[in-house]
């Protein structure tokens, strides 16, 4: 308990110091923590996808599209349950700086396939009814004030044109981490349209989502589906939804690389605040020490209580930094709108954060500690005044 | 035209001085007055607490009284403004601390220049003056050494030559031997006896030592705030 | 005013080796991140902007956000290069693919020119770095050098798969850092075919007189048979960064302000000890004659010799990043984009600033602590 009592008065003997020292943790253990959730965040539709969807795209790339008749051959493969399409629609909405995903889906079979979007169902059967009907998520709708009822215009850049549609639904999320920052319209609409305007480009799909009844069939499934566009016009590329997603993660792969070791670069940049701390603390009292020693305490008492102390003021920086972080991540979330749909601050980062704070706390003390409890008895009392 | 040069360096006029000492405010010194001449070697002796260290730092311009005036050389001290009156510092007063307050990051060179940087000489007269007042202390061959490598005797002689480098018309000592051995201690003593001896420095020392004391040649006993002579000094040191 | 010397400020740094070494280290770490984004960015703009050529002109669809979402069809195509002041032109295709990276195997996409020797002709920046330029109207490709060193099988005399043809590597081709270095080019009529496109992807014009831009681009946009965008090469290619450099500035730049208010903490803890340890200095200096504004001076130049410490240390490990190289996905255009960071005369003296800024920050108070300390009281603490 003395020991204790120790700690806590020799941490609040210099008032200044301490705080800022406190405050500087907070910070670094903040940022560190905002920094994981960033990196998280980019990982959410990965996150997201569900093991039996499957995603099959043109083999060539994203950017080409498939014919519509495809359609039916997927569906007769063997282990297939349904079959939706989706197209990528990249309007703009205003400005190109008010992004937000938007896709063309036949919602009938789409929207079965994706449980996690849930429906209030008079919206969901309003929106099937409106050839020209929109559904909006909850995140999405919260940014830009969307109601049920409202139009939505949209300026098409890969499908030109003016659209507009209108709001007839808002979907909530099963979970928290679910996506709700999309709008999806009807894919016959798109089609009709494009049949209309340039009909060379009608009739032809951006991916098709597959839903299928045995996960651990996947690999299988997906070869299967393939063989089938095999020397064809379109090859196709079917993979897991979860595969699919991170194959966007891989493309930006070097700003989430960057993004990873600039959160540790925070940590080191703290440690080197706190050893300094403790360092100008321990060459302060080497004198105390000192004395300790000849009146009878062990070095590595002498050690401990520099341990102590940084470890105390590591912990407070630590728990204080952790408790901010949650309403910093949703402050953060509400500011970046549709850019993060999901911004949730994980248990892990929680864990890291305060493994952070601890080993800054360990670290700063080891030198600081030793040097103390080396320190020799007549040395030390020389060094009064 | 004539300058009337009066013979009287330092005049305190009704000087009081009182602190704060945890919560309750203490009367230092009340009413005092008293001369300077020029050229005196003024020994400042009394019990701790007396005032003495208040006295020389108000003499020095350090300090400012509660109430009263001191003139030094015929200015006012206790009017000037602050930078002014650091100005008035840089020419006019030496200082000798217990404690030498040297500069460690400095070399006796360049602490005994210090002072010389707050004047309009050139580098070149700094450096002869410096030189000059190293060769007086007799430390010439140490001049670049640092305070860690000087012992502590060493120290005050290379502070003593600071404290004469801009030729101040006065000189303050606060318990210039107070830690030092004994034979240091002398050295410093016949060395600040020769700058007033030799060079006619006016020279203002507090002390508690008794032999120090004596190299002065006069002595002022302070009392709870009230000066007297050293008549019957000895008398009232044993007790 | 007379200032106390300089090497009183200095030297103090030296006295306390570990506690400056920690300070100027923190500090470095800061300087070090703000240095790198500015160099990251600095290196996206030179990637991109280089790509533009001052008298060309690029001519794609209407609101096309980038040349593969561009579509401008046949008889708009002859129309544009039918203008008075065009004096020469080349119809592209451009379409991105999916290709393995060499070292990791992910896949990435890659852009993919269909161009004729016009189209070579005005890109005088680009130079034939090994074998020789593809053969009109053949299969034949040649590629860009960072393609060249990221993508498996693009080496001279290796063959592509892609758009159900095999097309033979002939070349690899230095586009001096810009995006068409992270290209691969070929002949415009075979791409065309390979890939059923029935129009071409943009336009590139060069002007006969620059200045005749204006005229060209009122005409263009009043003609009712056009729906097409004319712009600039040089701004078409700034704005295809606008997305990605914008992002990396402000995430970059708003972590480097808050990093370095743990840094400035870490200055001004330093720099509250020193004034804690050199009270009885300051009361000497004050005595000796130096007035408030130099004690205040003093400690402030030695706060900002510790920020000059870590700016020239974070600065020197930024400088090597020069020699990193990146590459990601251009968010504007999809396709993969190599660039390097790039320390420029400006990012040296931003970065000065901001460490200035720092120690500036970590050392007022202390400094202002020091200057208002009364002389015998400071004395008194000896």
């Amino acid at each position: 308990m003395q020991f204790l009592k120790l700690i806590a008065r020799n941490a609040l003997r210099h008032k200044l110091r301490t705080g800022l020292t406190v405050l500087g943790l907070v910070i670094a253990v903040l940022s560190f923590g905002l920094l994981q959730t960033v990196v998280g965040a980019w990982y959410a539709g990965a996150n997201n996808a569900a093991p039996d969807r499957l995603v099959t795209r043109n083999a060539i790339s994203l950017v080409f599209p498939m014919p519509l008749h495809y359609r039916d051959k997927i569906r007769a493969v063997p282990g297939v349950k349904r079959v939706g399409t989706a197209n990528w629609f990249g309007g703009i909405y205003q400005d190109p700086k008010k992004f937000f995903p938007q896709f063309a889906v036949d919602a009938a079979q789409y929207f079965e396939m994706y449980p996690e979007y849930r429906f209030a169902e008079e919206e969901k059967r309003a929106f099937l009814r409106d050839r020209r009907g929109a559904v909006v998520g909850r995140k999405l709708a919260e940014t830009y004030g969307f109601r049920v009822g409202d139009t939505l215009p949209l300026r098409g850049t890969i499908f030109p044109g003016d659209w507009s549609f209108t709001v007839r639904a808002i979907y909530e999320g099963a979970e928290a981490r679910t996506d709700t920052s999309q709008m999806f319209f009807h894919w016959d609409y798109l089609n009709e349209t494009m049949k209309r305007r340039v009909p060379r480009r009608a009739d032809q799909v951006g991916v098709f989502v597959v839903q299928i009844a045995d996960p651990a069939r996947s690999a299988e499934i997906s070869q299967a589906l393939d063989a089938q566009f095999r020397n064809s016009a379109a090859e196709t590329l079917t993979e897991t939804e979860k595969a699919f997603q991170l194959g966007f993660v891989a493309m930006t792969e070097a700003i989430v690389v960057g993004i990873r070791v600039v959160s540790f670069v925070v940590v080191f940049i703290i440690l080197a605040v706190m050893a300094n701390t403790m360092a100008m603390t321990a060459r302060e009292r080497l004198s105390e020490y000192a004395t300790l020693k000849a009146l009878g305490f062990a070095p590595g008492y002498v050690a401990a209580l520099v341990l102590g102390e940084s470890l105390a003021i590591a912990a407070v920086g630590g728990l204080v930094g952790v408790g901010c972080t949650f309403p910093v991540a949703a402050w953060f979330s509400t500011q970046t709108g549709t850019l993060f749909p999901v911004f949730e601050v994980s248990l892990a980062t929680t864990a890291m954060q305060l493994g952070a704070a601890l080993a800054v706390g360990i670290a700063a003390a080891l030198l600081p500690g030793q040097r103390a409890a080396r320190v020799r008895i007549v040395d030390g009392l020389r060094a009064i005044g | 035209m004539s300058r009337r040069v009066s013979s009287t360096l330092i005049e305190v006029r009704g000087v009081s001085k009182s602190y704060r000492r945890g919560g309750q405010v203490v009367a230092v010194l009340h009413g005092l007055s008293f001369d300077v001449q020029r050229g005196d070697f003024l020994g400042l002796m009394g019990p701790s607490g007396s005032g003495k260290s208040t006295l020389l730092n108000l003499l020095a311009g350090i300090d400012k009284p509660d109430a009263g005036a001191i003139l030094v050389d015929g200015v006012d001290i206790t009017v000037l403004p602050e930078s002014d009156l650091a100005d008035w510092r840089a020419t006019s007063v030496g200082f000798v601390f217990q404690f030498y307050n040297l500069m460690p990051v400095l070399t006796a060179f360049e602490n005994v220049e210090l002072p010389l940087t707050l004047t309009p000489l050139s580098r070149r007269e700094r450096r002869e003056h410096v030189a000059a007042a190293l060769r007086l202390v007799g430390l010439a061959d140490r001049a670049e050494h640092y305070p860690s490598e000087l012992s502590g005797g060493q120290q005050q002689r290379v502070a003593i030559a600071r404290a004469l480098v801009t030729d101040p018309k006065l000189i303050v000592a606060d318990e210039p031997t107070g830690d030092l051995d004994r034979q240091s201690a002398a050295e410093v003593l016949s060395l600040l006896e020769q700058l007033n001896v030799q060079f006619g420095k006016t020279i203002v020392m507090v002390t508690h030592d008794r032999r120090a004391a004596e190299h002065a040649h006069a002595i002022k006993y302070l009392d709870k705030g009230e000066l007297s002579e050293g008549a019957d000094l000895l008398e009232r040191s044993v007790r | 005013m007379k200032a106390i010397p300089l090497a009183y400020s200095v030297r103090n740094l030296w006295t306390r080796k570990l506690t400056t070494a920690l300070t100027a280290g923190g500090m470095a770490l800061v300087v070090f991140v703000f240095a790198a984004v500015l160099m990251l960015d600095a290196g996206l703009r030179q990637a991109m902007v280089s790509t533009g050529q001052p008298d060309n002109v690029m001519v794609t669809r209407r609101s096309a956000g980038s040349e593969v979402q561009s579509g401008v069809e046949r008889p708009q195509a002859a129309l544009v290069e039918a203008q008075p002041e065009v004096v020469a032109a080349s119809k592209e295709t451009v379409v991105l693919i999916a290709q393995h990276k060499r070292d990791s195997g992910t896949v990435s996409n890659v852009t993919v020119r269909g161009l004729s020797p016009q189209g070579i002709a005005l890109r005088p920046q680009v130079r034939l770095a090994a074998g020789r330029m593809f053969r009109p109207a053949s299969t034949e490709i040649v590629v860009g050098r960072s393609i060249a060193q990221r993508f498996a099988g693009t080496g001279v005399g290796e063959r592509l798969r892609f758009g159900a043809r095999d097309w033979l590597v002939v070349g690899v081709f230095d586009a001096g850092g810009s995006a068409f270095d992270s290209e691969i080019w070929g002949d415009v009529d075979q791409m065309m075919q390979s890939f059923r496109r029935q129009a071409y992807s943009t336009v590139i014009a060069r002007l006969a007189d620059p200045g005749a831009f204006d005229a060209l681009k009122r005409r263009l946009d009043s003609d009712p048979r056009l729906t097409v965008d004319v712009k600039r090469e040089r701004q078409f290619y700034e704005e295809q960064s606008a997305a990605l450099s914008g992002f990396i500035s402000i995430l970059g730049l708003t972590l480097s302000v808050i990093f370095s208010i743990g840094a400035m903490i870490g200055a001004m803890i330093t720099m509250y000890a020193a004034v804690a340890g050199r009270t009885a200095e300051i009361g000497a200096l004050r005595a000796l004659g130096f007035r408030r504004r130099a004690i205040l001076t003093a400690f402030l130049a030695e706060a900002l010799a510790l920020a000059a410490l870590g700016w020239a240390l974070g600065l020197g490990v930024a400088s090597l990043m020069q020699l990193v190289h990146i590459s990601t996905m251009n968010w504007q255009s999809f396709g993969e984009l190599a660039f390097s960071f790039k320390l420029t005369p400006k990012i040296v003296l931003q970065s000065l600033a901001f460490a200035a800024a720092m120690g500036f920050a970590g050392g007022v108070l202390p400094a202002l602590r020091a200057a208002r300390l009364s002389i015998v009281d400071a004395l008194r603490a000896a």
